[in-house]
């Protein structure tokens, strides 16, 4: 029997904070804060040592370039993947051993941590970071831009996706985090039934976050819109811009709404107000209901950035323009469209009744047509193509072969009385995974194997790229399939401990499958560290290394910080094949001065007067809850007293640099 | 008809432990098709159905599966149902991921045998193709699905407690009232004058009507064997009909997370012959927990894990009803009092201040210390009336009878032959 | 499946005209071009929170718990007169605007000023009334009813204060620089963002006010 704690009381000074809040009974959690502390340290003291502080601060922390943001934002989502991967570990080890009456080697209290952290990670602070990472870097190539529209606003969202990455992150050392899953149900969630500070780090962490995808996602709408270079119409974007397009078009439409939900949520656990309580009128139900109105777009924006990958990576690596690009493009307007009126299909056992049910099941089944049109375009792009089966083509096979699975099983539980048994079960554990992981992570590789040459001017080692792709396909299936199986076996989710023995088999298959995928991960670092090390062999100088259809790949790898000298003219789709095939002339002289923004520090501080903000919030201390906010307002007035936010890049540098280039082009021809 | 088993059906290993298995899914083929279709079963229209299906037997082969396998048939409907809709979909599925490996091999760089057309993007007949193709399964599969989830509809009174097996006019549901607890489940029975914990005992064919609803958080009322799940919510009421053509015993739990005390919320339900249900509830009387007071619920209510089983051998027969309402502490105001006082319009000023302090912290083992005041508030009772709700008759009967056709709604059918309505109705 | 038909003719080039494909006489996009419609997007995305706060007043708005009900609670005259000082405002902003057209830096000041006076007005006797409902203990924490009210109307009047604030700083900002093409654009943002918070009012004083006390 566990005894939980008290709620610490309250000081006016610390708030709740006191030393009790470190989890120095955990003995995991203290070996995981000597080792990041470690870590840490060994990180500062080398900057400090190689002096590279000034170059930190005024190349990358200051930065509004839209490459370097997006470099950035990999890295976080690099950073948190390891720790949500982490959790996963943990959870699948747990369910692995707790059976028979074992307890496993996690407490409740540890273990609710560790699948809400999991869940809340992997899909905010991984996934979110990693396409808004992708967009920001290739959006602005693909449509011939030299930024985006609001470059400073840029750096802001960047480092709120920090501050509230951050904050979650110092849950695990300070405190709790939410006990309560991912979406963070009422009552439950409720101040009554989760007392301590884990729901409040869940709040402000993701309300952080929020405000900065929101300000990205209107940052990337308008830079797609206004700032295409001539010629390119709607309907000469490349997909992919498209996709991206659609995404922040739902990220707009939707994020406030979480902001919204989650303020409310914060109301009740702050103020005592009664929106989602059980008594005094409140409707916990109408929570579930908001959550799910942003939380299933969110599944879109998820996918749809990676949807545009795809395209790029089969039209390239089969040498051939894409099939049906029109209705490409109106698929993904129909799945953007379509993804509002699909959320209750997450919760039909909810008991709304069977017209509102089949209403919600048929909509949600859909969807599944303009996403079926998608995948046969692919298909017929690989028709009569060229098919060269480099490590991005491989990723998108694999997505293809795993993500019909996960569609097919996704369709299933969108018919009510079918989801009345697979609902909460392993069986939807399975399915989203296998959409997820299948659908967004394989996308990510692809991108990642496709673009890292754009982005830093080498390819990325090939054999290592194998391995970790084979350990993460041959992984995954061995992890998830079982859980499907599971599922059809009646296991719920989020169980910490199980009667059955004979489910066990099952479960130690699940947990090698992640060991495998863990293997593959491993391999994908080492990947990165072994090409870094190569980068001379490997090295593109063309800054075209695949054969590229469309603009990014018209510049050099990495592109200049003005990305193009002089802004290209666009005649067609595929643009930049379109300029290699009618034989264009790369402009070498008369270059001129290039306008383009200044680095500012603004975004960073005004994060981290929000990160403090954040955290004296979660623990009640009043005093520096005002003082940081008001520290944020008066140094955004301060940054609108700032005028001057801009500079030219005079045209001898700009000549300088792309010397550079022809001569680089010259000796590989 | 008869229908052969393949041999992949069998349980490959020892039966769990007092679970029943019974490699039946497909014995009662003959009314699944029709079933969804509405018409009376017969054998002839099942058989085209079965041949895709047979190829879907080896998906099965793995042990235990209860939700394709399970002891009542609701629940074995909506197996069945997953596996139609499974098949509906490979039908596409499996011809994409066999074109996807075939064209990856086909058109592969080295094969320079293999045609090339770098510019070729469009054909308008192909294009209508690859947005037909899955319009038309989406288009059977939603006719499908209108259907099953007005048939499988959870608050829908059950018209036959297997296939071909209607259910008498006379025999009225066993009612059932469950409660999610932290973290254990209570059953009442009402007609019986029970209450147990952590345990349930049903007789075998007889329908249940579930009464659900929960103390404080939400979680979900599940057995798989029996008929899928439904919230368990506070302050709510969800229904939930099932039979069981079995005995047994079988699992049930908790199918959503609520709390430290989740992972051991599971309970054992008895399937029994009559005469042993009979015994049980018996034995049950005799029991020495004595009397589900109101005092005893609040006792029962506070946290607690890995609770055993307990009967209780009488129960205060407005206690759900005051669950539900959510006013069993003494001087509570009732749910429905509040919102019939709210659809006047509310008690005005004076309403303000009618709200009083719990008496004690029934949340204290969830680590409640320094709430605000007014979080641990709620309105007193000013003047309630007591409600005869024990035997409530569904607020809408709905009419058990197959849907025809397009289906609904129910043409010109009064409800007077539900087994509902057959017991005279309490004027409450 | 049927046989796909190709299309063989493909081929998009009008052979021999040059083609340009760099725009070598490039005139750099005018400062700030897209903030208009950058700040329309975002307004769009603040009238969806506003839109599940009415969605949830919508919902809660009759759950009393056994309390007051609007008619208990609302002075529609008060009301009325504070919505006529946040419509005064907007045309006032208006007034500021046409000042700003013409070039004028102390007639967009004054018109800012007056502007702010107004929605200082507002606030004060939004205050006031929440003060009086307070007092009188029809708290956010009765009732599900309030809590939803507070909230919407809250949110509108914390909007409002913000836009207050930035009026402040927007006309020590002409002081300092005049009309130049900055400054110009922030008046025509908070144009919108007030004019917004107009329309976003006119929802709330009908939804909430007049069919509440009319319920």
């Amino acid at each position: 029997m566990i005894t939980p704690q008290p709620a610490p009381a309250t000081g006016p000074f610390l708030g709740k904070l006191s030393l009790d809040a470190l989890p120095l009974h955990e003995p995991i959690l203290v070996v995981t804060f000597i080792a990041v502390a470690i870590g840490g340290i060994a990180v500062l003291a080398a900057i400090t040592k190689y002096r590279l502080w000034g170059w930190l601060w005024r190349d990358w922390l200051t930065t509004v370039d839209h490459k370097r943001i997006g470099i950035m934002y990999m890295i976080l989502g690099l950073i948190m993947f390891l720790r949500g991967f982490a959790d996963a570990i943990m959870m699948r080890l747990q369910q692995a051993m707790a059976f028979g009456g074992s307890e496993g080697y996690l407490p409740p209290h540890h273990y609710d941590q560790i699948f809400t952290a999991h869940g809340v990670i992997m899909i905010f602070f991984v996934a979110m970071p990693f396409i808004t990472g992708l967009m920001n870097y290739i959006v602005p190539l693909q449509i011939g831009a030299r930024d985006v529209s609001f470059p400073f606003l840029n750096n802001f969202s960047f480092w709120m996706t920090v501050s509230g990455a951050a904050l979650t992150m110092i849950s695990l050392f300070v405190g709790e985090y939410a006990q309560t899953g991912w979406l963070a149900y009422p009552p439950l969630s409720g101040i009554a039934y989760s007392p301590n500070v884990g729901v409040d780090y869940y709040i402000w962490g993701l309300q952080i976050a929020g405000v900065g995808t929101t300000l990205s996602g209107i940052n990337l709408i308008v830079t797609i819109l206004k700032l295409r270079a001539p010629g390119m119409g709607l309907m000469k974007m490349p997909v992919f811009t498209w996709t991206s397009l659609c995404a922040n078009i739902l990220i707009v439409a939707s994020f406030p709404i979480l902001t919204a939900t989650l303020t409310l949520l914060a109301l009740d656990r702050y103020a005592g107000t009664n929106f989602f309580t059980n008594d005094l009128g409140g409707s916990p139900m109408m929570y579930v209901n908001l959550i799910w109105i942003w939380g299933h777009p969110e599944v879109y924006i998820l996918v749809l950035p990676l949807f545009g990958v795809y395209s790029e990576v089969t039209s390239t690596f089969s040498g051939k323009k894409l099939f049906g690009y029109t209705s490409m493009v109106y698929a993904t307007i129909c799945i953007t469209i379509l993804s509002y009126i699909v959320w209750l299909h997450h919760f039909f056992t909810m008991g709304s009744g069977a017209s509102v049910n089949s209403f919600f099941g048929i909509t949600t089944m859909v969807i599944s047509i303009p996403t079926g049109a998608k995948l046969f375009n692919w298909l017929f792009t690989m028709y009569r193509g060229r098919i060269r089966f480099e490590l991005p083509m491989m990723w998108t096979v694999a997505f293809m072969l795993t993500f019909v699975i996960g569609g097919m099983t996704g369709v299933l539980l969108a018919v009510p009385p079918a989801d009345f048994v697979l609902h909460n079960s392993l069986f939807l554990i399975a399915h989203f995974h296998n959409v997820i992981i299948g659908g967004v992570l394989f996308g990510l590789f692809a991108a990642i194997n496709y673009w890292w040459p754009k982005a830093f001017g080498f390819k990325l080692d090939v054999f290592w790229g194998k391995i970790s792709f084979w350990c993460w396909v041959v992984g995954f299936w061995m992890a998830f399939m079982p859980l499907y199986i599971l599922g059809l076996m009646g296991v719920t989710r989020r169980m910490r401990v199980f009667d059955d023995p004979s489910l066990q088999i099952w479960f130690v298959i699940a947990a090698i499958g992640a060991a495998v995928i863990a293997v593959g991960i491993a391999a994908m670092l080492i990947q990165f560290g072994v090409s870094i090390w190569r980068r001379k062999e490997l090295a593109d100088e063309s800054g075209d290394p695949w054969g590229g259809r469309t603009l990014e790949w018209a510049t050099s790898s990495p592109p200049p910080d003005y990305n193009f000298a002089f802004t290209p003219v666009i005649h067609s789709l595929d643009a930049w094949h379109d300029m290699k095939k009618r034989g264009h002339q790369r402009p070498v002289a008369d270059f001129r001065d290039i306008h383009m923004p200044s680095n500012t520090g603004t975004g960073f501080i005004l994060a981290a007067f929000c990160l403090v903000m954040g955290f004296a919030l979660v623990w009640h201390i009043w005093w520096l809850v005002i003082a940081s906010f008001v520290a944020t307002i008066a140094y955004a007035i301060f940054h609108t007293f700032n005028y001057k936010r801009d500079f030219d890049i005079p045209a001898a540098t700009v000549a300088a640099v792309e010397d550079v280039r022809t001569r680089h082009l010259a000796a590989g021809a | 008809m008869p229908t052969k088993l393949s041999p992949s059906m069998r349980p490959c290993s020892p039966a769990k432990a007092g679970v029943h298995h019974r490699p039946v899914l497909f014995r009662s083929g003959r009314r699944w098709g029709p079933a969804f279709a509405g018409t009376r079963g017969s054998s002839k229209t099942g058989w085209a159905w079965k041949l895709p299906l047979l190829a879907a037997l080896p998906l099965l082969s793995g042990c235990g599966l209860v939700v394709l396998d399970p002891a009542g048939d609701v629940a074995r409907q909506q197996g069945h149902l997953i596996i139609i809709s499974t098949v509906l979909m490979l039908l596409i599925i499996v011809p994409v991921m066999a074109l996807t490996v075939f064209f990856a091999w086909k058109y592969r760089a080295a094969n320079k045998q293999a045609t090339y057309k770098p510019d070729w993007d469009h054909s308008t007949q192909l294009e209508l193709v690859i947005w037909s193709a899955p319009l038309l399964i989406i288009i059977c599969l939603g006719a499908v699905t209108w259907v099953a989830t007005h048939m499988l509809d959870p608050y829908r009174p059950l018209a036959r407690t297997g296939p071909g097996q209607a259910i008498a006019a006379h025999v009225k549901p066993l009612d059932v009232n469950v409660v999610a607890l932290d973290w254990k489940w209570l059953f009442i029975y009402p007609e019986q004058g029970i209450a147990t914990v952590n345990e349930l005992a049903v007789p075998v064919n007889r329908p249940i009507r579930f009464r659900i609803s929960a103390s404080s958080v939400m979680n979900s009322f599940y057995v798989p064997a029996l008929a899928g799940q439904i919230y368990a919510m506070p302050g709510m009421e969800t229904k939930l009909h099932g039979v069981f053509d079995k005995t047994g015993t079988f699992d049930g739990f908790s199918a959503n997370y609520s709390g430290w005390g989740f992972s051991d919320m599971r309970f054992k339900v008895k399937s029994l012959p009559a005469p042993a249900f009979d015994q049980w509830v018996a034995a049950a009387k005799a029991s020495g927990e004595g009397d589900l007071s109101r005092a005893a619920y609040l006792k029962l209510e506070k946290p607690s894990q890995k609770e055993p089983v307990r009967h209780f051998a009488a129960v205060d027969p407005q206690l759900f009803d005051a669950v539900v309402n959510m006013c069993v502490e003494p001087g509570k105001m009732c749910m429905h009092d509040m919102m019939a006082i709210d659809a006047k319009g509310g008690a005005g000023i004076a309403g303000i201040q009618n709200v009083r302090s719990v008496t004690y912290d029934k949340f204290a083992a969830r680590g409640t210390g320094s709430l605000a005041n007014w979080s641990v508030r709620y309105v007193a009772a000013l003047c309630s009336q007591q409600m005869h709700s024990a035997d409530r008759p569904d607020a809408r009967p709905v009419n058990p009878a197959p849907l025809k056709g397009e289906g609904l709604p129910h043409p010109n059918q009064a409800p007077e032959r539900t087994a509902l309505n057959a017991v005279p109705r309490q004027t409450s | 499946m049927s046989a796909p038909t190709i299309t063989a003719d493909s081929i998009t080039a009008v052979a021999d005209e040059p083609v340009q494909f760099y725009d070598l006489d490039e005139h750099a996009h005018p400062e700030g071009h897209s903030t208009m419609l950058g700040f329309w997007i975002y307004l769009m995305s603040d009238c969806l929170i506003f839109a599940i706060l009415f969605a949830c007043f919508a919902v809660l708005g009759d759950s009393y718990a056994a309390g007051p009900a609007p008619k208990d609670l609302f002075e529609l005259p008060l009301v009325a007169l504070n919505t006529a000082m946040l419509l005064f405002s907007s045309i006032t902003y208006g007034f500021a605007v046409l000042q700003m057209q013409q070039g004028k830096v102390k007639g967009t000041q004054l018109w800012l000023a007056v502007t702010g006076l107004f929605g200082l007005a507002f606030l004060g006797i939004e205050l006031y009334e929440f003060h009086h409902l307070i007092e009188i203990g029809a708290t956010p924490q009765r009732s599900a009813f309030l809590s939803s009210f507070f909230t919407l109307v809250g949110t509108h009047g914390l909007h409002v204060t913000f836009g207050t604030l930035w009026l402040v700083v927007l006309m020590v900002q002409l002081g300092k620089h005049g009309l130049i093409a900055a400054n110009k654009r922030r008046v025509m943002c908070l144009s919108m963002f007030w004019h917004f918070l107009d329309v976003v009012w006119i929802g709330v004083f009908t939804i909430v006010y007049l069919m509440g006390v009319l319920r």
